[in-house]
C-alpha cells in the first residue's frame, strides 16, 4: 500500500522516479516460479564470476559439472542416490519451517539416524542371520527413533524453556558428531580402522546393481541407486498431505503465521512444537538410516557432505512444499556428485550459498513492486 | 483570537496519493499564531496524512507549504522541526528502555558525543517546570503513565524550540480528568504564543478547546478555517460525515436472564509481571450488554484475556454456566460457544498470510462438517467461508486472498463473522469498532445488539465512552486493575470520576437526583 | 604455575569468542539479527591467513580478514535492510556463502601451516625475575596483541553503548525505530553501519584464530562452530558487553580445562583419570563446549523470562517509514 522510498534521478533533463511500493494485491501465479528460475540463473552467473576470479574457467567448470552429474545414466543414478538423503532432509526442514521453527539440526539428526540404524546391526539388537524383513524395518525404525530424540530435545527446550532452537539444534549437530565418533573409535572399530565391519547383506537396502545381478540386466550394472529412493518419495508424498490436507497441518501453518492467533484458536502450541521437532528429526534420522544401509554399508565417519544443511536450502527453494523437494533434491544431488569432479572442491558449497542468497533476494519482488515513471516538473522545485 | 493574527502555517492545494487512494485532494489549511486549530474528520478522512506531510514524514505529490511566510519543502521530520513544527503522534514515539532525558535528546546534535545526562536532566526538569509539564527526567519511559508519556512528547518538541505543535488525537488515551489537565496546559501554551493543531474526531472536545476548525471528508476540505463560535455539534457532525448522524441507538428494553459469565475475585499479572487485575468480580447475564469503561491500560485487556483463557490467573474463579473457564482448555470454551473479539486484529485476531478461508475456519476447523477424520474437508470449508462472506458482507477479490491485503473494516468483519457464527452464550468484544468508519461502526453496533436480543450475553470493553453508554445496559468502571463501581444509567460524571480512581461509594451525590433503577 | 598457564590460554581462547560476541551485540542492538557470525569468522580467518601468507605481513592479513567479513556484512545488510527479507534465512544464507567461499579460496592453505608470520605476542620480560608472583604475572601477560585489544574493547564497547550519543541512537533504533526516525535518526543507514561493523568484528575474531591464537587453516574446523557459540553468547549476554565478555572468557577457560583433562594420568587427589585410561572418552569432553552452550542458553532463557528482559524490541523486523493502518 504505502510508498517505501523514493529515489529521484536526473538524467539529460528527464526526471525519473524509481518508486518501490509494497504490493497491495496478490502477485500473479507465474511470478514465483519465474523468480526462482531467475534466482538460479543469477546465482550461477555470480558463482561463475567468482570461479573466473580464482582462475578457473566457469563455462568449462559448469559443463564438466553437468556431465558429471547428469551426463550418463550412470551419473544420473549417482545423483539420484545423493538426492535420497536430501529429500528426507528437505522434507524435515520444510515441516519445521512451516511452523517457523528453525530446525538447523537435520545434520545431527541424520548422524543419530545413522547411529540408530547401525546399533541394530552392531549392538546387535536383531540376532545375526535374521532376514531383510527383520533387519530393514528395525533399522529404519531405530534410525527414526534416534533422529526423533535429537529433534525432541531442542523442541522440548524451546517449548518449555524458551531456548532458541537455531542454536540448540546447531550445538546438537556438533554433539552428534562427537557421539558417533565415540562409538566409531571406541566401540565398533574394526581392526583399528575408523569404521565398523561391513554389515551383513540382509541389513543392506536393495540396489539397482543387485537387481542387475539377479536378472542379468546389463544396463543396470553397477548402479548404486537403492530402495531408499522409494522411502524418500513416499515420505515426501505423505508429508505433503500432512501439511496441506490435515487438521494438524492447518494448526502448524496457523501457528507459523501467527502464534498468537493459534493460541487464541485453542491450539496447543507447546505440544505441536515438540511434535513437529520430533517428527522433523525422525525424517532426518530416516535419511541417516537409509544412507547407512543403502550406501555406506557399515558404520563410519564423514558420512555426510552436509546433507542436513543443504536440506535447509532445499526446503527454501521448494517453497516448503514437500513434493517440490524431489526435483530440487535431484538437482542438488547432482551438484554434490559434480563437486567430486572439480577443483577446488568447495565450489558446490559456495554455489549452494549463493543460490540461497539469490533466492531470498528475489523474493523481494513477490512483496514489492518497482515503478519507474517520469514525473512532472511540478513536484520538482 | 483575532482574524488578523498572522498565518504561521499555510498549506496550499496539497495532494497526496497512495496507490489506489487519494488521501488528500487539493487541501488548503491555515494556522494562525497563538490559536488552537482543530482538524476534524473521520478515520481515514486524511487528517493524519495532511499532518504527516506538515511534519515532514510524507512528501506531497503536489502543493505548496509556507511556514511563517517562507516556502518550505520538508524531506524529513528533522526539517520540519527545524522550521519549528513538532508532531505528537497518537502512538507515542518513545523508546521505553531509555530515560526521559535520553528520549528528549534523541537525534539532536547536542551533546556531540559523550552524554552528560545529569546536566541535561536538570535543564529538562527546568523546562518542565516552566511549562507546567512535570515529569521526572531520570525515569524510564516504561515506568511512566500514559499522561506522563504525553508530557514527555510535548517536552521533546519544546526542547527543540518548536512553536507549532501538531497533536494527533491527544485525548484518546486519557481519562476525563487528565484531559482537563492537558487542555489547561494547551491553553497556557497558546497564551505564550505557541500555535497548536488539534486532530480529533470528538466533537465535544473540539467545541471546548478549539478557536477554529477545518473539517476533512474523504481527503477533501468540507469546512475551511471556520471560527468555532456559534457552531453546533450537529453541524460539525454533518460536515464530517456528510449526512445526518443518529446519535442515539434504538435499543429495546433489557431482558436479562441467567448469568452466562461469573468472574469472582480474580488476580492476574500483565506481560511485565506486574499485578494487572486485583480482585475483579463481575457478572454478565444472558440478554444484556455489559460495558467495561476505563482508561487504556487499567487491566481491561488482561481481563478479556483471562476470560478468553489466553492469560493465566493467580487466584479467583471464572465460570460460564457449569464450565470453569480457568481449568478447561481454550478449545473447550470455544466449543461451548464463548466468542472473543480481540483488541488486536493483526497480532491476535488473524493470521495475515493465510487466506480468508483459513482465517474464517480458525475456530471450527476441527468440528463437523469441516473436520473429516484427521483431515479437513476443503469443500465444506470453502462453502462455509462463502456463506459467511455473503452474510457478513466481507468484500474480497476471492476467499483465497491472504487477509493481510484486507482493509481494516473487512478484516474486522472476518473476525466478527467467525466469532458470531460460533457464539452460543457469551461474547467478549474488545474495542470492536476502533479505527473503523462510521458506516462500519453502525453495522457492528447493530450486530452486538442483535446478539443481545437473541439472548446472548455480551461483555463490551471499549475506550469510547459514548459508544459504551449508548450500547450497554450496565457499565463497570475499571481503574488500576480494580472495579471501582457499576452504573446502570450511563452517568458520565460518575464514570469519569471512577475512571480516575474514585470508588462509587465515595462519589458525592450531585444536586439533581440520579434516577436509579433497572431498565428491565 | 600450570594454573596460570591455563588461565592465560583461557584468556586467549575467550578473546576469539569475545570479538564474535561483540559483533553480534552491535548488530542486534540495531535491530538486525546476526546469525551469520560463523560465516564471517571463517571468511575472516581464511582471507586473513591467505593474505598474511601472501604478503608476509600479518597486519595486512588482519586488515584483509576484517574487510572480507565486512563485505559479507554488506550483503547481509542489503538483504535484511534494503530487501527486508527474513533475517533468519539471510543469516543462514550468509553462513553458507561465507563457508563456501572460504572453502574455495582456502583450497591450498592447509599446506602453509607453520610458514606464515603471525601477529606478535606481547611479553613483559621485566616480570621474569624469578619470584613466584612475577613469574605468574609473566605467564598471564604473555599474550597475543589481539588479546590486549580485546580486553580494551570491552569497556569501550560498554561505554559507547550506554554513555555516548551514537550509542544511544543505536539502542533507540533497535527498540523503537519509528521514534528514532521521527527525531531524524536515519534508522536504515545506521543498521547498515552496525551490521557491517558486527561482521567486521566477527571477521576480527576469525583472524584472531588463524593468524594469532590457534594459527593455521584447517578448513571448516578452523572455526568449528565457534561462531555459533558466539550467537549463543549474545543471547546469554542479554545484549550487554560486560556480561557477554565474562561468558566468553569462561568459555575460553572451559575449553582449555577440557584440553588439560586429557593429558595427566591422575587427577587431583590421585584419582585415576578416566580420559587417560580410555582416550575414546575424550569424545565426550569434546561435546562439553556445545552442551555448555545449551546450558548457558537455558540459564539465559530462564533468567530473561523471570526478569522479563527481552531482546531489542525491534530485533528481526525490517523498518520502513510510514506504515499506515497499524
Amino acid at each position: 500500500m504505502e510508498k517505501q522510498a523514493v529515489i529521484q534521478q536526473k538524467r539529460k533533463g528527464f526526471h525519473f522516479r524509481l518508486q518501490v511500493e509494497e504490493r497491495s494485491d496478490e502477485p500473479p501465479k507465474w511470478l514465483s516460479p519465474l523468480l526462482t528460475v531467475l534466482a538460479l540463473v543469477v546465482a550461477f552467473a555470480i558463482a561463475g564470476i567468482l570461479i573466473a576470479l580464482v582462475g578457473g574457467d566457469p563455462i568449462y567448470t559448469y559443463s564438466r559439472m553437468w556431465k558429471a552429474a547428469f551426463g550418463t545414466w550412470f551419473a544420473f543414478s549417482d545423483s539420484l542416490t545423493k538426492a535420497i538423503p536430501l529429500i528426507f532432509c528437505g522434507v524435515a526442514c520444510s515441516l519445521a519451517f512451516h511452523m517457523k521453527i528453525w530446525n538447523i539440526g537435520a545434520e545431527g539428526q541424520f548422524f543419530l539416524g545413522a547411529f540408530g540404524a547401525s546399533l541394530v546391526v552392531l549392538a546387535p539388537i536383531v540376532p545375526k542371520g535374521s532376514s531383510s524383513w527383520v533387519y530393514i524395518p528395525t533399522m529404519m525404525l531405530s534410525g527414526m527413533i534416534f533422529g526423533a530424540l535429537w529433534g525432541f530435545i531442542p523442541g522440548y527446550l524451546k517449548a518449555k524453556l524458551g531456548v532458541n532452537e537455531i542454536i540448540s539444534t546447531l550445538m546438537l549437530n556438533y554433539v552428534a558428531v562427537a557421539w558417533n565418533n565415540f562409538f566409531l573409535f571406541g566401540k565398533w572399530s574394526y581392526q583399528g580402522f575408523q569404521m565398523s565391519e561391513k554389515f551383513p547383506k540382509e541389513a543392506l537396502l536393495l540396489r539397482l546393481s543387485d537387481i542387475a545381478k539377479k536378472y542379468n540386466i546389463k544396463a543396470l550394472q553397477g548402479m548404486a541407486l537403492h530402495l531408499g529412493i522409494i522411502f524418500a518419495l513416499v515420505t515426501a508424498i505423505i508429508m505433503y498431505f500432512v501439511i496441506y490436507k490435515s487438521k494438524w497441518g492447518y494448526e502448524i501453518k496457523l501457528t507459523g503465521d501467527n502464534p498468537n492467533a493459534a493460541k487464541y484458536a485453542g491450539i496447543n502450541i507447546m505440544r505441536n512444537t515438540i511434535l513437529v521437532m520430533a517428527l522433523s528429526g525422525a525424517i532426518a534420522g530416516l535419511a541417516g538410516a537409509s544412507e547407512i544401509s543403502g550406501v555406506v554399508k557399515r558404520f563410519q565417519g564423514s558420512i555426510s557432505p552436509g546433507y542436513g544443511y543443504t536440506g535447509v536450502i532445499i526446503a527454501w527453494l521448494s517453497k516448503l512444499n514437500p513434493l517440490m523437494t524431489i526435483p530440487v533434491s535431484i538437482f542438488f544431488g547432482g551438484l554434490i556428485i559434480a563437486g567430486r569432479e572439480i577443483q577446488p572442491s568447495g565450489i558446490p558449497k559456495m554455489i549452494q550459498g549463493i543460490i540461497l542468497v539469490c533466492l531470498i533476494s528475489f523474493d523481494f519482488f513477490l512483496h514489492y513492486r518497482i515503478r519507474i515513471s517520469r514525473i512532472s516538473a511540478f513536484a520538482e522545485e | 483570537m483575532s482574524d488578523d493574527s498572522p498565518f504561521v502555517v499555510e498549506m496550499k492545494k496539497i495532494t497526496k496519493k497512495f496507490p489506489g487512494l487519494t488521501a488528500n485532494d487539493n487541501v488548503d489549511f491555515h494556522l494562525r499564531k497563538g490559536e488552537i486549530h482543530a482538524l476534524l474528520g473521520e478515520n481515514g478522512a486524511g487528517k493524519s496524512t495532511l499532518m504527516n506531510i506538515l511534519a515532514g514524514l510524507y512528501e506531497p505529490n503536489s502543493g505548496e507549504i509556507y511556514v511563517k511566510g517562507q516556502q518550505v519543502r520538508f524531506r524529513s521530520p528533522r526539517d520540519a522541526i527545524k522550521a519549528g513544527i513538532g508532531m505528537i503522534h497518537q502512538h507515542f514515539m518513545l523508546v521505553p528502555t531509555q530515560t526521559v532525558t535520553e528520549n528528549i535528546l534523541l537525534g539532536l546534535d547536542e551533546p556531540k558525543f559523550i552524554m552528560n545526562l545529569s546536566k541535561y536532566d536538570e535543564i529538562i526538569r527546568q523546562l518542565g517546570i516552566e511549562n507546567n509539564l512535570i515529569v521526572d527526567p531520570t525515569a524510564y519511559i516504561w515506568q511512566l503513565s500514559v499522561g506522563e508519556q504525553q508530557r514527555v512528547e510535548i517536552l521533546k518538541m519544546l526542547y527543540r524550540g518548536c512553536d507549532i505543535l501538531i497533536m494527533d488525537e491527544p485525548t484518546a488515551v486519557l481519562a476525563p480528568q487528565e484531559i482537563d489537565v492537558l487542555f489547561n496546559t494547551l491553553r497556557s501554551m497558546t497564551e505564550k504564543g505557541k500555535s497548536i493543531i488539534f486532530i480529533s474526531h470528538k466533537l465535544n472536545e473540539i467545541l471546548e478547546i478549539a478557536d477554529r476548525v477545518t473539517v476533512l471528508r474523504r481527503g477533501k476540505v468540507t469546512a475551511a478555517d471556520m471560527p468555532i463560535e456559534g457552531v453546533t455539534k450537529e453541524e460539525l457532525a454533518s460536515l464530517m460525515v456528510g449526512r445526518e448522524v443518529i446519535f442515539n441507538i434504538d435499543k429495546s428494553a433489557c431482558h436479562a436472564g441467567e448469568p452466562v459469565l461469573i468472574v469472582e475475585n480474580v488476580y492476574a499479572e500483565n506481560d511485565k509481571g506486574l499485578p494487572a487485575l486485583k480482585g475483579v468480580s463481575l457478572q454478565v447475564c444472558a440478554g444484556e450488554i455489559v460495558g467495561i469503561a476505563g482508561v487504556a491500560g487499567n487491566g481491561q485487556r488482561e481481563l478479556a484475556e483471562v476470560i478468553a483463557g489466553l492469560r493465566k490467573i493467580q487466584s479467583g474463579s471464572i465460570r460460564s454456566k457449569d464450565l470453569d473457564l480457568t481449568k478447561v482448555p481454550i478449545k473447550k470454551a470455544i466449543e461451548e460457544g464463548i466468542a472473543y473479539i480481540p483488541e488486536d486484529r493483526h497480532h491476535v485476531g488473524t493470521a495475515p498470510n493465510l487466506s480468508v478461508v483459513d482465517n474464517l475456519i480458525m475456530k471450527n476447523y476441527d468440528q463437523c462438517p469441516i473436520s473429516k477424520g484427521i483431515g479437513m474437508d476443503e469443500g465444506a470449508a470453502r462453502a462455509y467461508a462463502e456463506s459467511l462472506k455473503d452474510e457478513y458482507d466481507i468484500i474480497v477479490p476471492s476467499i483465497d486472498t491472504p487477509v493481510r491485503l484486507l482493509s481494516g473494516g473487512n478484516l474486522q468483519r472476518v473476525i466478527l463473522a467467525r466469532e458470531l457464527s460460533n457464539m452460543k452464550s457469551l461474547l467478549i468484544a474488545v474495542q470492536p469498532t476502533r479505527g473503523l468508519d462510521v458506516g462500519a461502526i453502525e453495522g457492528i453496533q447493530r450486530m452486538l445488539l442483535k446478539q443481545r436480543e437473541s439472548g446472548g450475553g455480551v461483555l463490551l470493553i471499549s475506550e469510547e465512552l459514548e459508544e459504551l453508554v449508548s450500547l450497554s445496559d450496565r457499565i463497570y468502571v475499571m481503574y488500576e486493575g480494580q472495579i471501582m463501581g457499576e452504573v446502570h444509567d450511563g452517568d458520565i460524571r460518575k464514570i469519569g470520576l471512577m475512571m480516575t480512581g474514585t470508588r462509587l461509594e465515595d462519589i458525592p451525590e450531585e444536586k439533581t437526583e440520579v434516577t436509579e433503577g433497572e431498565k428491565a | 604455575m600450570e594454573i596460570f598457564q591455563i588461565l592465560a590460554s583461557a584468556l586467549a581462547g575467550g578473546t576469539i569468542l569475545l570479538f564474535g560476541m561483540l559483533g553480534g551485540i552491535f548488530t542486534e542492538r540495531s535491530g538486525v539479527m546476526n546469525l551469520a557470525i560463523e560465516g564471517y569468522m571463517l571468511l575472516g580467518a581464511t582471507i586473513g591467513y591467505k593474505v598474511a601468507a601472501q604478503t608476509g605481513n600479518p597486519w595486512v592479513g588482519l586488515l584483509a580478514g576484517i574487510l572480507a567479513a565486512a563485505v559479507l556484512g554488506v550483503l547481509h545488510a542489503f538483504i535484511c535492510v534494503t530487501l527486508k527479507a527474513d533475517q533468519v534465512v539471510s543469516g543462514l544464507a550468509i553462513n553458507f556463502v561465507g563457508t563456501g567461499v572460504s572453502m574455495v579460496l582456502g583450497a591450498n592453505l592447509s599446506n602453509l601451516i607453520g610458514k606464515v608470520n603471525l601477529l606478535p605476542t606481547i611479553t613483559f620480560p621485566a616480570l621474569s625475575n624469578g619470584s613466584a608472583v612475577s613469574e605468574a604475572l609473566y605467564i598471564l601477560t604473555k599474550q597475543n596483541v589481539l588479546v590486549y585489544i580485546g580486553l580494551i574493547m570491552i569497556p569501550i564497547a560498554n561505554w559507547y553503548l550506554f554513555k555516548t550519543r551514537p550509542g544511544m541512537h543505536l539502542r533507540a533504533i533497535g527498540e523503537n525505530p519509528e521514534a528514532a526516525d521521527s527525531m531524524g535518526v536515519s534508522v536504515n543507514k545506521l543498521r547498515y553501519l552496525y551490521t557491517i561493523l558486527g561482521a567486521a568484528l566477527a571477521g576480527l575474531g576469525g583472524v584472531s584464530i588463524s593468524v594469532a591464537i590457534y594459527p593455521g587453516w584447517f578448513s571448516e574446523l578452523t572455526t568449528n562452530g565457534k561462531g555459533w557459540i558466539c550467537v549463543g553468547l549474545v543471547i546469554f549476554s542479554q545484549w550487554q558487553p560486560i556480561r557477554g565478555a565474562m561468558g566468553a572468557y569462561f568459555f575460553g577457560l572451559l575449553s582449555r580445562v577440557i584440553l588439560n583433562l586429557k593429558i595427566p594420568e591422575t587427577l587431583f587427589g590421585g584419582i585415576k583419570n578416566p580420559f587417560f585410561a580410555n582416550p575414546n572418552l575424550t569424545f565426550f569432553l569434546e561435546m562439553i563446549p556445545y552442551l555448555f552452550t545449551l546450558i548457558v542458553m537455558i540459564i539465559g532463557a530462564n533468567e530473561a523470562r523471570r526478569k522479563r528482559i527481552g531482546a531489542p524490541a525491534a530485533l528481526g523486523q525490517p523498518y520502513s517509514r510510514g506504515q499506515r493502518g497499524k
